[in-house]
């Protein structure tokens, strides 16, 4: 047991660090689950209305591959808190992965952890006392919001079925950033590499839940968020299901502990290589270091973005498949036929490309924020380079990207909608111009991370606080029956439909002259401002 | 006599607290300056106001004959900091930060930069994250310099050095001053700044309390006196500008105010003196007499936060 020595004090050490954080990310979670079976039971109180709201989610091929299938129909909870399934199981697993992955590998890099080891703890001691924070956490929040649906009104059995599910799918991803943790050097590429765990994951449960005949639903089962979707709260509850996430967690926590004991304090898997004793030719302005810093990121994001384009696209040319009933059929007309549910379908995908897109910039724009609190920003900005130039050269990586990723989502879901519909030369830059027109929100959301970074430094996280209230009023805003003018707040609410919907230039302009605006803002301000 | 450096009634508050009160500092040009406090005297505060990475609320400064607010980076081509805690981008070799950063500055001299390398015993094939405290120090002075610059900014260089690198960085120092480059030196290490500067300055809470010569500054203090004599030593209490005077028998142990050294010494061999050490007052003493009487104060507080 000498290996876990000390792993009590660092949990408190943990709890005392997060207390104010946890709880703020239990709440948040609890809330919108309460709030949004709330909203559901008083927006359905006639049981047809029920179910026809359930088919008409069904056979859209959007919705079910972006939150999955509702297994009864006539279930008033699984209608009611469809959206916050799958979708709310993949934020739960990023907050349980983010939660391993702070208490872990940031330590070990910022040397606390050395300076803690080199006292009286056990080399397994920082991962399970992580792993203890990360799944009680987990655990309470999914008790928590259990309790709270029940308050609201919905079945015992099924609440109690989904707040495990939130909880397992948190736990198999804290099992997920315990091997990232041990296996990447930075912390930064830890959560890297579990968010990318996350989007597969997401992405194989899409392609399970969308397709049409059945012959790829098994999919589904290679991802720990398909496992969350299984466990089909109100829907018949299947218990036995939760054991799958268990068993995974163990799978990995025995993984993570055989690369600790195979490397050393601070190291990586793999041993770091010497680099270059010179500088290229080319590594000679701010924009070129920024550079080098982004591109990493940008690699892989862009990889990522590209079969997201591609599957997205894929899934498209095979929506017609999800018509089987006459009266989604009926259904199907109304909305303009094959191709103008088709096209609806990508109008919805591509949106929720332009909110990943989003998170790039703000990531990319935060960049400034700790280049300067690590006092990296300090010695550039005593030779030759502007307060201005170095601004610019993050801010220019943060806006580029976006646009890069943009393109290439766009690209992708050309090529392989339009290959299996038959209409490539058509449908390429149709899919170019509908991503493109995601931009303009996407650079707002980044221009507000420049602006903060400018005017309240301090609070600049605060970025991605707005972020997430802007994806909040764009997923609930409806449900919850926000005023219009609460729902015109978010950029993204402004954002033209595209393909097949109409499109005005005026809301396009504006959001870029906004984001124009701020970023300008977020220029004047920092000249003006102290560094440090 | 021009003059690199000029900040006349500098303040700078963060909030409540007063960081810089009303300071004054003058560093020639040519001469290697020191500028001498214990931390949180506010040294880096104005180290970071003549950069211009922080605005003074109140006061004037001038830096190289410019603004360092409004020219900062016209400015900066003529100077190199070594900052007091140096981190490195992690996937970014040294030698990589030593190039780029002496290319934003205007230019890096080849030759000198891998002479410095071997000199410091430095691996430029690193990466960032890989290097300790002394070796992220090593790649930010090699960096400052292999840079052609007339101003060197040093905040703390040594602070992570061993002594056998500090010994490496003091003959570099030496032939900066040579090459009559302007150096201001930060430190708390007082034998650095003795073996250093042509001038000190010392601050203390935000204001620089003594400024001059090594010379000029011992002029300030005592030099403490051991003498065995031939005979028991008379009117030695009597003598202005003595303290702690201690006799045992024939044996006398004292402080003297440098300025009364002469007195001392005739009353002393009046006895007849059989042996004599005399030492020169050193800055730590110079040091000590400027900061005594913030122990005390110190020690005041004590038990109030006991009881709280």
């Amino acid at each position: 047991m000498n290996d876990f020595v000390g792993t009590g004090t660092l949990v408190r050490l943990a709890l005392r660090r997060d207390r104010i954080l946890i709880p703020i990310w239990i709440l948040v979670f609890v809330i919108t689950a309460a709030g949004s079976a709330k909203a559901s039971i008083d927006l359905y109180s006639d049981q047809n209305a029920l179910v026809e709201a359930a088919r008409t989610s069904n056979a859209s091929p959007a919705l079910v591959s972006l939150y999955g299938r509702i297994f009864d129909e006539s279930s008033l909870g699984a209608v009611s808190l469809f959206k916050l399934t799958a979708f709310g199981a993949l934020l739960v697993g990023l907050l349980g992965g983010m939660l391993v992955v702070r208490h872990t590998r940031s330590e070990e890099e910022s040397g606390r952890l050395e300076l803690l080891s080199a006292g009286v703890l056990g080399r397994y001691a920082a991962l399970a006392s992580a792993l203890i924070v990360s799944g009680a956490t987990v655990i309470v929040l999914g008790l928590l919001t259990a309790l709270s649906l029940v308050g609201s009104g919905l079945d015992t059995k099924g609440s109690l079925a989904f707040g495990l599910m939130w909880a397992a799918a948190g736990l198999a991803f804290a099992g997920v950033a315990a091997v990232t943790s041990q296996v990447s050097e930075s912390a930064r590429a830890a959560n890297g590499l579990t968010a990318i765990v996350l989007g597969v994951a997401y992405v194989l449960r899409a392609i399970g839940d969308s397709s049409a005949d059945g012959s790829t639903q098994w999919v589904s089962w290679l991802s720990p968020i398909g496992w969350a979707q299984q466990v089909r709260p109100y829907a018949g509850e299947r218990w036995a299901v939760l054991l799958l996430p268990l068993a995974f967690l163990a799978l990995l926590i025995t993984a993570a502990t055989a690369l600790i004991r195979r490397r050393d304090l601070g190291a990586g898997l793999v041993r770091p290589r010497p680099g270059p004793p010179r500088a290229a030719k080319s590594l000679r302005s701010p924009l070129a270091l920024a550079w080098r810093l982004h591109r990493g990121s940008l690699y892989a994001w862009g990889f990522a973005f590209l079969l997201l384009g591609l599957l997205v696209g894929n899934i498209a040319s095979n929506v017609d498949g999800f018509v089987t009933s006459d009266s989604a059929k009926e259904m199907v007309q109304k909305l303009g036929g094959v191709e103008g549910i088709t096209d609806a379908f990508l109008a919805t995908e591509m949106g929720m490309v332009g909110l990943l897109a989003s998170a790039f910039g703000i990531q990319a724009a935060l960049r400034l924020r700790s280049e300067e609190t690590a006092l990296r920003a300090e010695p550039l900005l005593a030779t030759g380079v502007t307060r201005a130039q170095w601004l610019a050269s993050h801010v220019l990586m943060a806006l580029l990207g976006t646009g890069v990723l943009i393109l290439v989502a766009g690209l992708g879901s050309g090529i392989s909608s339009g290959a299996s519909l038959g209409n490539l030369g058509r449908q390429v830059p149709r899919m170019i111009g509908a991503a493109a027109v995601q931009l303009p929100a996407i650079w707002l959301v980044t221009a507000l991370v420049v602006v903060l970074f400018g005017l309240a430094p301090k609070l600049v996280t605060g970025g991605w606080v707005l972020y997430g209230v802007f994806l909040l009023i764009g997923q609930f805003g409806e449900i919850f029956n926000l005023p219009q003018w609460m729902i015109n707040l978010s950029p993204y609410d402004h954002t033209p439909r595209l393909p097949g919907g109409d499109f005005s230039v005026a809301p396009v302009l504006w959001l870029t002259a906004i984001a124009a605006a701020l970023t300008i803002a977020g220029f004047t301000t920092f000249r003006r401002r102290d560094i440090g | 006599m021009t003059s690199a450096i000029v900040v006349s009634g500098l303040h700078k508050s963060y909030g409540s607290t007063h960081a810089l009160d009303g300071l004054d500092l003058e560093v020639a040009t040519g001469e290697v300056h020191g500028f001498l406090g214990p931390n949180g005297a506010g040294k880096s505060t104005t180290i970071r106001v003549l950069l211009g990475l922080l605005r003074g609320d109140a006061g004037d400064v001038s830096l190289l004959g410019g603004d360092p607010w409004h020219d900062a980076a016209k400015l900066h081509r003529r100077l190199a900091y070594v900052p007091g805690d140096v981190n490195l981008w992690p996937n970014l070799t040294g030698g990589e930060v030593i190039d780029l950063l002496g290319r934003l500055r205007g230019g890096v001299d080849e030759k000198k930069r891998d002479e410095l390398l071997r000199r410091f015993d430095l691996d430029p094939t690193k990466k960032g994250r890989t290097y300790s405290k002394g070796n992220r120090q090593k790649v930010a002075l090699v960096a400052a310099l292999a840079s052609d610059v007339e101003l060197l900014i040093l905040d703390e260089p040594t602070s992570g050095l061993d002594p056998l690198m500090e010994e490496v960085f003091r003959q570099c120092i030496e032939e900066e001053r040579q090459r009559d480059r302007t150096v201001l030196l930060s430190s708390h290490i007082l034998s650095e700044v003795e073996a250093l500067c042509d001038r000190v300055s010392i601050i203390r809470r935000g204001q620089v309390v003594e400024t001059g010569t090594l010379a000029d500054l011992r002029h300030l203090t005592r030099t403490s006196i051991q003498a065995e004599l031939a005979g028991s030593p008379n009117g030695l209490a009597q003598l202005p500008g003595i303290h702690d005077l201690d006799v045992e028998g024939n044996r006398v142990r004292c402080e003297v105010d440098t300025a009364q050294l002469d007195a001392v010494m005739r009353q002393l061999s009046a006895s007849g003196i059989k042996s004599l050490v005399a030492q020169p007052p050193t800055l730590e003493e110079l040091f000590l007499r400027h900061y005594e009487d913030d122990v005390p104060a110190q020690d005041s507080t004590e038990p109030e936060a006991a009881v709280r």
